[in-house]
């Protein structure tokens, strides 16, 4: 890796054929001294991210005890099992509503602070974003807690509405309502304040330039606020879906899968097969179905991120 | 359409002023109603954790109304915080957070600084790389993390499996690339003459990151700060995988694992629990906010 | 102090050639202005010297010292920079002693440098003050300051007044000619502005396409420049080039502009533009001042014409008019009371004697 560094200096200084030290070696031992800043940050990435991932597909490959390679025996067997096409199923519910119910609010409430006046923003903006500050795993044992069969606070207040009550974890559909509702509940605040961030930096010329050319509401959104925020929302979006589709903790919490499988996502089924069921290879062949999705929104968002580089 | 725009906007100026500004308190008021709604939606599952917390467990089990105290008590923040147990899980927290924020600074600031400023082969790469690596969630990494230091544990006997000392090797992989990303964005905004000015000032690089860049972009480095400790408070898988005696839990796997005894829930230790381990972000979030939502929206529009 | 020297220096970027091969001698205590259209390699220069930059090919030499391969800290230079690059976290007075500081200079030394450099630029009141408080003449001053207390070698300054508005930069410009006749440290000085070259420098070097036009006094390049680029980018508003040709009319040497026109030239300058081929396109290149209106008694060299005026523009002290010959626009200055009107006709006269005649394919001055 060292010399590969150097190279470029060397043929450049091969190149001038001038005999020229001090400033070249500076710069040379400036390379090396980058290089070296970040040699711990290349050994952690590599040591503790690429190498597991990679690792991750050799594991994949194995048969339970981890003894003999089956290929692609894993994948084989998973999509034999009904099971797997359910979390797939709900893994693709509970990611793409989740996102798009995030999004929508996140939205709508950012409109709503953005339209009161400055002074009283931070005060709603701090509280609208509790919900994305607590722990996720804090914050669920408190739904879940909201949500108990028994003594569920919803279904008291509820009552008094003649509703109810509502098996919230307890049926399959009820229950895959329940872990988006929360979902939403944790994500919709950082939508809210990526898209309050996107909103304060359109010029306010642009929507008097609007005004003027007689746009309403409505073509004021739809004309001027909607492609000015067009990166952010993606950017977001993409990002969200990411962490969505890979979400552990709230569903782990809320019903750790059940009942009967039906809100098992990818990340908590590989859990329970791999880690609980000590079967890390297939557990390992679960996680990686997460990979396709993941790769396209991450090259989604890098074009984005290249595209904005450039820009500026 | 055009022509009728003029028509309308031409003669009843006046009303459409008043209208205008009639418009505007209504939005007003339809802003405040809805940001009413959606902040009780919000703030209703910590309050409640704040009412339970507060009740005995005769109450928590009686019929009354779940929304009101009627004997409010603070028996389970006793139990709670005279308990080594959940003492320990906090000290693990603490200890993990701490350390774990203090690697990443090391880490993450000078990497930062490099591919900022110090151009040299494949950095632009590896800043993109950086970034990747983000976007890449903990739900992958768990088992073949989990399987290595297995491994690991047996091919050297060093044990690190079930120690809670694992967390800090694997921490690092959630907050360092998130880090370092916003740190290159906080860096690449100052201006190249500050260096320069140093640089003839005879200022080394290692002066001119420190006594330079770290001042400067303070700001960021809180922000960096605050996410990395936030993350490493918050994380909950790799803890539940990685370490199972009760001594070696953090808060959140502690609290799901100890006061949660098979179908026995204790809601009020519970909520006290979480309340207490959600208390050190929200503290930091409700002194340091505008830090706090500077490193939210920093990787998305910064870099 | 110290001079400076650079020799055959040239800066490529991969296949650009931003500088082209300079050679430039800079005495010892010389205020030396560098001047020259964006992207003319000035500044690179400017940061060669400095050794921000490496040099591709060359010499630079300071104080006799070949510096290429030296870093800038060693080699005992100062810089302004047209941001003032100012470390926004520290005061005025550690911003001053910072470059002291970490070469570990006794505490007393340092304080009486920068009280020192603080009374010299006026700003003794503001040293615990941080950058943000400061308006942008004070925080010009501070960055002079922390030039100054290093005693450097050489000043270097780059574009340093282009973020102030036009007041102030007078006030500036006077403020660094100032300092430097108190400190007399040799000073390279980087701008596009040539009024502020022309007012600062002892030489001026004007550059273009990474190569250098004209070295010389601000008066010799006014009055005696060397290439088309020097005489237009020279003088504010710039010289006038008519296109034109040399012809003989009645054993005189006189210079056509146009069929109608033709102005016959004084004898000192037909004895030097005798040898030039009448049949070569030539300009001819006469400053404003040098247009002006026709006086009622004839001087020698001083051809009257008729001219029908487009736009004038009174300013005070004298009015410019402008004016269109063979869809060439023509610039003059006249007296205020001169009759001048937008759109009327006047009795103008050039100045021949101050004449300048250049190849117009070649853009020498012949």
């Amino acid at each position: 890796m060292v010399d590969v560094t150097f190279q470029p200096n060397g043929v450049a200084a091969a190149r001038t054929a001038r005999k020229r030290g001090g400033l070249r070696n500076a710069l040379r031992r400036k390379s090396t001294s980058a290089f070296l800043m970040t040699l711990p940050l290349i050994v952690l990435i590599a040591v503790l991210v690429i190498y597991p991932a990679f690792y991750s597909l050799h594991l994949a490959t194995l048969n339970k005890s981890m003894s003999r390679f089956v290929g692609f025996g894993n994948f084989e067997f998973l999509f034999k099992r009904e099971t797997f096409w359910l979390v797939v199923k709900q893994s693709c519910i509970f990611a793409i509503s989740a996102v798009l119910f995030k999004a929508l609010i996140g939205f709508i409430v950012a409109h709503f602070v953005h339209n009161v006046p400055a002074n009283k923003q931070r005060k709603w903006r701090g509280m609208l974003l509790v919900p994305w500050v607590i722990p996720p795993a804090m914050s669920t044992l408190a739904w879940l807690w909201l949500f108990d069969p028994s003594y569920s606070a919803f279904n008291y207040t509820l009552s008094f509405f003649g509703i109810g009550p509502i098996p919230w974890t307890g049926d399959a559909v009820w229950a895959r309502f329940s872990v988006i509702l929360v979902n939403v509940w944790y994500g919709a605040p950082f939508f809210m304040i990526m898209y309050l961030a996107a909103l304060k930096s359109v010029p306010e010329q642009l929507y008097e330039a609007a005004a003027i050319d007689g746009a309403n509401w409505w073509q004021r959104i739809w004309y001027v606020t909607l492609p000015m925020m067009r990166n952010i929302i993606a950017i977001t979006t993409l990002f969200s879906l990411i962490v969505t589709f890979a979400n552990f903790d709230i569903v782990r919490i809320l019903t750790a899968g059940g009942p009967l499988d039906h809100t098992h996502i990818f990340a908590t089924w590989a859990f329970r097969v791999g880690i609980e069921g000590s079967d890390i290879p297939l557990g390992a062949s679960v996680s990686l179905f997460m990979v396709p999705i993941l790769a396209v929104a991450a090259v989604f968002i890098l074009r984005d991120i290249n595209k904005r580089g450039n820009e500026a | 359409m055009s022509t009728l725009a003029i028509d309308k906007s031409g003669p009843t100026r006046n009303v459409k002023y008043g209208s205008m500004s009639r418009d505007r308190t209504w939005a007003l008021r339809w802003s405040y109603f809805f940001l009413t709604l959606f902040a009780i939606f919000s703030l209703v599952p910590p309050l409640y954790m704040l009412i339970t917390s507060l009740k005995g467990s005769a109450e928590i089990s009686a019929a009354t109304n779940p929304w009101w105290i009627y004997h409010p008590t603070l028996e389970n923040y006793v139990q709670l915080l005279t308990s080594n147990q959940f003492l320990r899980f906090f000290w693990n927290s603490a200890w993990v957070s701490i350390i774990v924020v203090t690697i990443t600074m090391l880490i993450s600031v000078p990497a930062a600084f490099a591919l900022a400023r110090m151009k040299f082969w494949g950095s632009a790469t590896l800043a993109t790389g950086v970034f990747l690596t983000y976007l890449i969630p903990d739900t992958l990494l768990f088992i073949p993390l989990f399987k290595m230091f297995a491994t690991i544990g047996d091919w050297t006997g060093i044990q690190l499996i079930n120690r809670w000392y694992v967390l800090l090797f694997i921490y690092p992989t959630l907050t360092v690339p998130f880090c370092t990303w916003i740190m290159i964005g906080y860096f690449a905004s100052i201006p190249k003459e500050l260096d320069e000015a140093a640089i003839i000032d005879g200022a080394s690089w290692f002066q001119t990151l420190t006594r330079i860049f770290i001042p400067v972009a303070l700001p960021g480095l809180i922000a960096a700060t605050i996410f990395a400790f936030t993350v490493s408070w918050a994380q909950f898988l790799y803890p539940l995988v990685f370490t199972t005696s009760t001594d070696q839990l953090v808060l959140p796997v502690g609290i799901i694992t100890t006061l949660i005894k098979g179908d026995v829930f204790n809601w009020g230790q519970i909520m006290t629990g979480a309340l207490l381990g959600a208390a050190p972000p929200l503290i930091i979030y409700a002194f340091l906010m505008d830090y706090y939502i500077a490193g939210l929206t920093a990787g998305a529009t910064k870099g | 102090m110290a001079d400076v020297t650079l020799r055959k220096v040239v800066k490529r970027y991969d296949d650009v050639e931003a500088v082209r091969g300079i050679d430039l001698d800079i005495a010892d205590h010389e205020f030396v202005v560098l001047v020259g259209p964006s992207g003319c390699g000035k500044s690179t220069t400017l940061r060669m010297i400095a050794g921000l930059e490496d040099i591709s090919d060359g010499d630079i030499m300071i104080g006799g010292d070949v510096v290429n391969d030296v870093p800038p800290k060693d080699r005992d230079i100062a810089m302004v920079f047209q941001n003032y690059a100012l470390y926004p976290h520290m005061t005025v007075a550690e911003n001053m002693s910072f470059g002291l500081r970490l070469k570990h200079y006794p505490k007393a030394e340092i304080k009486s440098r920068v009280a020192e450099a603080a009374r010299m630029l006026d700003i003794t009141e503001l040293v615990d003050r941080k950058p943000k408080q400061l308006s942008g003449g004070q925080r010009q001053r501070v960055a002079m300051g922390r030039a100054i207390v290093r005693n450097p070698k050489v000043f270097l300054f780059d574009e340093p007044l282009s973020n102030l508005d036009a007041k102030l930069r007078v006030q500036m410009r006077i403020e660094i000619k100032k300092v430097h006749q108190k400190v007399r440290t040799t000073t390279v000085y980087v701008t596009h502005d040539q009024v502020e070259a022309m007012t600062l420098a002892d030489r001026v070097v004007v550059m273009n396409h990474g190569r250098i036009e004209q070295i010389g006094t601000p008066n010799e390049l006014y009055h005696h420049p060397a290439t088309r680029f020097v005489a237009s980018f020279i003088g504010s508003p710039a010289m006038n080039f008519l296109p034109c040709r040399l012809e003989d009319t009645a054993g005189q040497l006189s210079v056509r502009l146009t069929d109608r026109i033709a102005f016959p030239l004084p004898p000192q300058r037909a004895a030097r533009y005798q040898a030039v081929p009448r049949t070569d396109k030539l300009l001819l290149g006469i400053r404003p001042e040098h247009v002006t209106e026709s006086k009622p008694h004839v001087e020698p060299g001083v051809e009257p014409f008729d001219a029908v005026l487009d736009v004038t523009e009174p300013m005070g002290m004298e009015t410019l008019v402008y004016s269109t010959l063979e869809g060439t626009q023509i610039c003059g200055r006249v007296n205020p009371n001169a009759g001048a009107r937008d759109g009327g006709p006047l009795r103008m006269a050039v100045d021949l004697n101050n004449m300048h005649l250049l190849n117009e394919v070649t853009g020498a001055v012949l």
